[in-house]
């Protein structure tokens, strides 16, 4: 901490980099989001409230928690695995795979639910058959899963890969060579070195998750009170002209995105803590190293 | 391995849908009839619990109506549909063989319980003087309409706009093209839905002319007050009529025929049409339409039919790629 | 480092986690491509080429790729500096600024689009001071830029902060005491490092605003020719039951991400390389 006049900058030229980085948040961010709050509190508190007690909004947000409680576990193990591959590794090919980990951000969310039509509807590839064996995946919980777990894909490994790759090996390296296995490296030195992105990655799929429109939108069927997700029921009550109760509704999304990253700031500072507390421990240990069990 | 995981799970998931005592219809409607259903859907249940003792629950599913027609072809298991274009239903039949060609004829009216019209909304005080179509190409002029190639309520008001040009005195088709072309031209923002293009003029302010439907106007009326705009009434204008028809695939697999049929065949008792005479629908019903005979001025109206032939001529010369509409703003 | 890497024996788990990547990956996005693919492909190539060449359809490419491409150099400027300054700087209301950055994502598009309509409508909040500047961002491809900067910025922010949250100080007080100024630390020491996060960032944010269609709708105003977006050609394609035609336009739409995401993967694959020893 001594140093940090040596690693920053003049004063002014802080000020004025925080004073730009602040009215691009306020101009892009702070306003629209005060906007929809603003919405959804312009007639009162009680019509707020009652908007999102109303039995659709709270299926929906029943629907919306679920869906992404199933999605972000799924794409954390894949996204994992495959910035492990391409961090750690190098093959044939890997400009090629990452490349196809990107391609869902830039399809159009609406292509990725008719994609899942062209496969799973009636008269998609499997549609007949899965009729025949009575699985329904389109218009129910598991196709808006699909499609969720779709337009998230890539946010975990693209979190991590670059991060990985700054970090470099040699810290697994030593690992091995000291005799550790290969899961206890992963776990041990992998994963307390990738945390911060794991957990940035996860937020992000989280917060995409129960936000996604388009992609759900066309697999879901809009069946009031059993297949819409939040953001299918703010643009219902949006198109019904029920813009207290639309807005209500994405505000409920917005503080959703607040309170995970409250938790990751809880996180962060019970991990700063139990550090402290091991650095006192051992030194405990070390100052009456008979005490101990 | 995991996949094998992740695959037991979507279908154990898939299997899980709740199951229901009763029997449980699902409606698939467009946008605006989610008013008239959430008047009518309890009226029936009571109705029916009277005549025949059995209960129904109703489920309802809105969207755009195309997309929505498109959802039940590609599975979406919906008991009985109810559309504002015939296309829409025509597309069960063409696509999914969902239902038989011949739909139409199986219920009154063509299937059609009631019908609205294209009309326009303006500004206080009328300012910009719109008293009929010819006066929304004047310059100066700007008018909302929604997209025609994303939504029924701009197809209607497409056609309608094409269909007084042909009809007035000295009418013809090249003159209709023409008269179209100009009106696009005082058009600022094309929204991808009715509901979409009332909120560009209602809350922003935008254009001095809406063309929507005469229930889409009293549905206005109600939200944004009634002093806010007034309604003018076109001398000629089309009639939109919203069809409506049980799946039958979906309905002989879950044996729900006959809790739908009556759904459906409620619509035409006095009861459901003075619910949709209430939400300003006009109803099909002699005896309904004279009580409420004071909030439906009359109206010149024709119907697609009668002027275009019918909807899959209209849908492949002026909206398809490359049609009529295309054209228009190609010219430019 | 350069030569280990090309040993790597010493790691192992790449048959483990290769293999669940690939199979994911397969399941979830080729497979479903491949369907898309195939779809188009009954169209005919010539009828292809006729839905693709049409000038609407050009037009709406050309518009979401450059609104895109803008939006997306806007948010490497400033979601970088937004990184510099919530990593390095202390401030007031600094945890704020953190959480604000992902809204993007959790507001549904269509609520974000219909936000910033509200603001930047001739009538709304920002927009009635910047209609009589004779501005207008609401219902024009400036609309369509700000939405996109909107939906794009977490990318940048959140792939550089991590990075940057890692970068040892150790490297800029070496540098310091060897008499480098603060321009050069950051051109020589710190630029590399951040660089590959940054460029995935900013591409991320590209490929996003692409196919982005909730949040543009509202603010476009979809003017065949001016401000239609790609994505909705392929929609009212599909609302016209044109299933061949909007797979057509979806498919050109992926090989030019396709292309473009390739691209520049392998330049920051080859940069990285050749800046591996570097760290």
């Amino acid at each position: 901490m001594s140093s940090a006049n040596l690693t920053t900058e003049a004063p002014w030229v802080r000020r004025v980099l925080i004073a730009v980085a602040l009215a691009f948040v306020t101009l892009f961010l702070l306003v629209p989001l005060v906007a929809v709050f603003w919405e959804a509190l312009a007639k009162g508190w009680e019509l707020y409230l009652a908007a999102l007690v109303e039995p659709e909004a709270w299926s929906a947000i029943k629907l919306t928690l679920l869906t992404a409680a199933i999605a972000v576990p799924l794409n954390v193990v894949f996204g994992v695995a495959a910035a492990w591959a391409i961090a750690r590794f190098e093959f044939r090919g890997k400009s090629l795979f990452t490349t196809l980990i990107d391609l869902p951000f830039s399809v159009s969310p609406v292509v990725a639910g008719l994609m899942y039509m062209l496969m799973f509807g009636a008269n998609g590839w499997l549609g007949p058959w899965l009729a025949e064996h009575d699985i329904k995946l389109m218009f129910a919980v598991p196709g808006i899963v699909l499609a969720t777990v779709f337009v998230t894909f890539p946010f975990v490994a693209r979190e991590l890969i670059p991060l990985m790759q700054a970090q470099g090996q040699d810290e697994e390296q030593a690992a091995m060579v000291l005799g550790a296995s290969g899961w206890q490296t992963f776990w041990k030195v992998t994963i307390p070195n990738i945390k911060w992105g794991l957990l940035y990655g996860v937020i992000l799929t989280n917060a995409r998750a129960m936000g996604e429109f388009g992609a759900v939108s066309v697999v879901s069927g809009h069946i009031r009170g059993e297949t819409n997700t939040i953001p299918l029921h703010v643009e219902i009550l949006y198109n019904e002209y029920n813009f207290v109760g639309a807005f209500a509704c994405a505000s409920i999304l917005a503080l959703l995105a607040l309170v995970t990253l409250l938790v990751k700031t809880l996180i962060e500072w019970r991990i700063a803590r139990q550090r402290e507390g091991a650095k006192e421990r051992t030194l405990e240990a070390r100052l009456a190293p008979a005490s101990t069990h | 391995m995991t996949s094998r995981i992740v695959l037991s799970a979507l279908v154990a998931f898939g299997l899980s849908a709740p199951v229901l005592a009763d029997v449980t219809l699902l409606n698939v409607s467009y946008d605006v009839m989610r008013d008239f259903y959430k008047d009518y859907n309890p009226v029936f249940q009571k109705a029916y619990k009277a005549k025949t003792g059995e209960a129904v629950t109703i489920q309802q599913s809105h969207g755009g109506s195309s997309k929505q027609a498109l959802s039940v072809v590609n599975g979406l298991p919906a008991d009985v549909i109810t559309m504002n274009q015939v296309t829409d239903i025509d597309l069960l039949a063409d696509k999914g063989a969902l239902i038989p060609k011949d739909w139409a004829k199986r219920l009154p009216n063509n299937s059609v319980p009631f019908t609205s019209t294209t009309v326009f909304l303006v500004r206080k005080g009328n300012p910009k003087n719109v008293h009929d179509w010819a006066d929304l190409v004047k310059p100066g002029v700007q008018v909302i309409i929604a997209n025609p190639k994303t939504s029924g309520n701009g197809r209607y008001a497409y056609l309608a706009a094409w269909g007084a040009a042909l009809k007035q005195p000295g009418g013809s088709e090249a003159k209709a093209r023409d008269y179209v072309s100009r009106l696009f031209k005082n058009v600022p923002v094309l929204d991808t839905g009715g509901r979409a293009a009332t909120t560009t003029f209602m809350q922003r302010q935008i254009g001095d002319v809406l063309i929507t439907f005469e229930n889409e106007a009293e549905m206005i009326s109600r939200e944004f007050g009634r002093g806010s705009f007034e309604l003018v009434y076109p001398k000629l204008s089309v009639s939109a009529e919203n069809p409506v028809s049980l799946v039958d695939k979906v309905v002989n697999k879950k044996g729900s025929r006959k809790e739908a049929e009556a759904y459906l065949k409620y619509l035409w008792s006095p009861e459901g049409q003075e619910i949709a005479a209430k939400n300003y629908l006009r109803p099909q019903d002699k005896a309904v339409a004279a009580k409420y005979a004071a909030q439906f001025p009359p109206v010149k109206t024709f119907t697609v039919a009668s002027v275009f032939g019918n909807w899959e001529a209209v849908a492949k010369k002026h909206f398809a790629d490359g049609g009529v509409f295309d054209q228009i703003y190609a010219k430019k | 480092m350069s030569l280990l890497n090309r040993q790597h024996s010493v790691l192992p788990g790449f048959g483990l986690s290769f293999g669940i990547s690939v199979v994911w990956l397969s399941l979830i996005v080729l497979l479903p491509f491949t369907a898309l693919v195939l779809m188009s492909t009954k169209l005919g190539w010539s009828a292809f080429v006729a839905t693709v060449g049409a000038e609407r359809v050009i037009a709406s490419l050309k518009l979401s790729f450059g609104a895109s491409a803008v939006a997306a150099l806007i948010n490497a400027v400033f979601g970088f500096l937004l990184a510099w300054v919530l990593v390095r700087y202390p401030f007031p209301g600094k945890r704020l600024i953190d959480a604000l950055i992902d809204l993007p994502f959790a507001l549904p598009t269509a609520v974000a689009g219909i936000a910033l309509t509200t603001l930047y409508a001739p009538n709304g909040w920002i927009g009635q001071y910047l209609a009589p500047l004779g501005l207008k961002v609401a219902f024009t491809p400036l609309g369509i830029v700000i939405a996109l900067v909107f939906i794009g910025l977490p990318f940048v922010v959140r792939t550089v902060q991590p990075v940057l949250e890692d970068l040892e100080k150790e490297l800029e007080e070496a540098a310091t005491c060897l008499g480098a100024s603060r321009g050069q630390i950051f051109r020589r020491v710190i630029f590399p490092a951040v660089l590959p996060a940054l460029i995935t960032g900013t591409t991320m944010a590209f490929a996003r605003a692409t196919g982005e269609f909730g949040s543009v709708i509202f603010i476009a105003g979809n003017i065949p020719l001016v401000s239609e977006i790609a994505p909705l050609i392929i929609i009212s394609k599909l609302d016209q039951y044109d299933y061949l035609g909007a797979t057509a336009v979806a498919v050109v739409m992926l090989g030019l991400s396709f292309v473009l995401l390739f691209a520049i993967n392998a330049i920051q694959w080859w940069a990285s390389r050749r800046h591996g020893g570097g760290r």
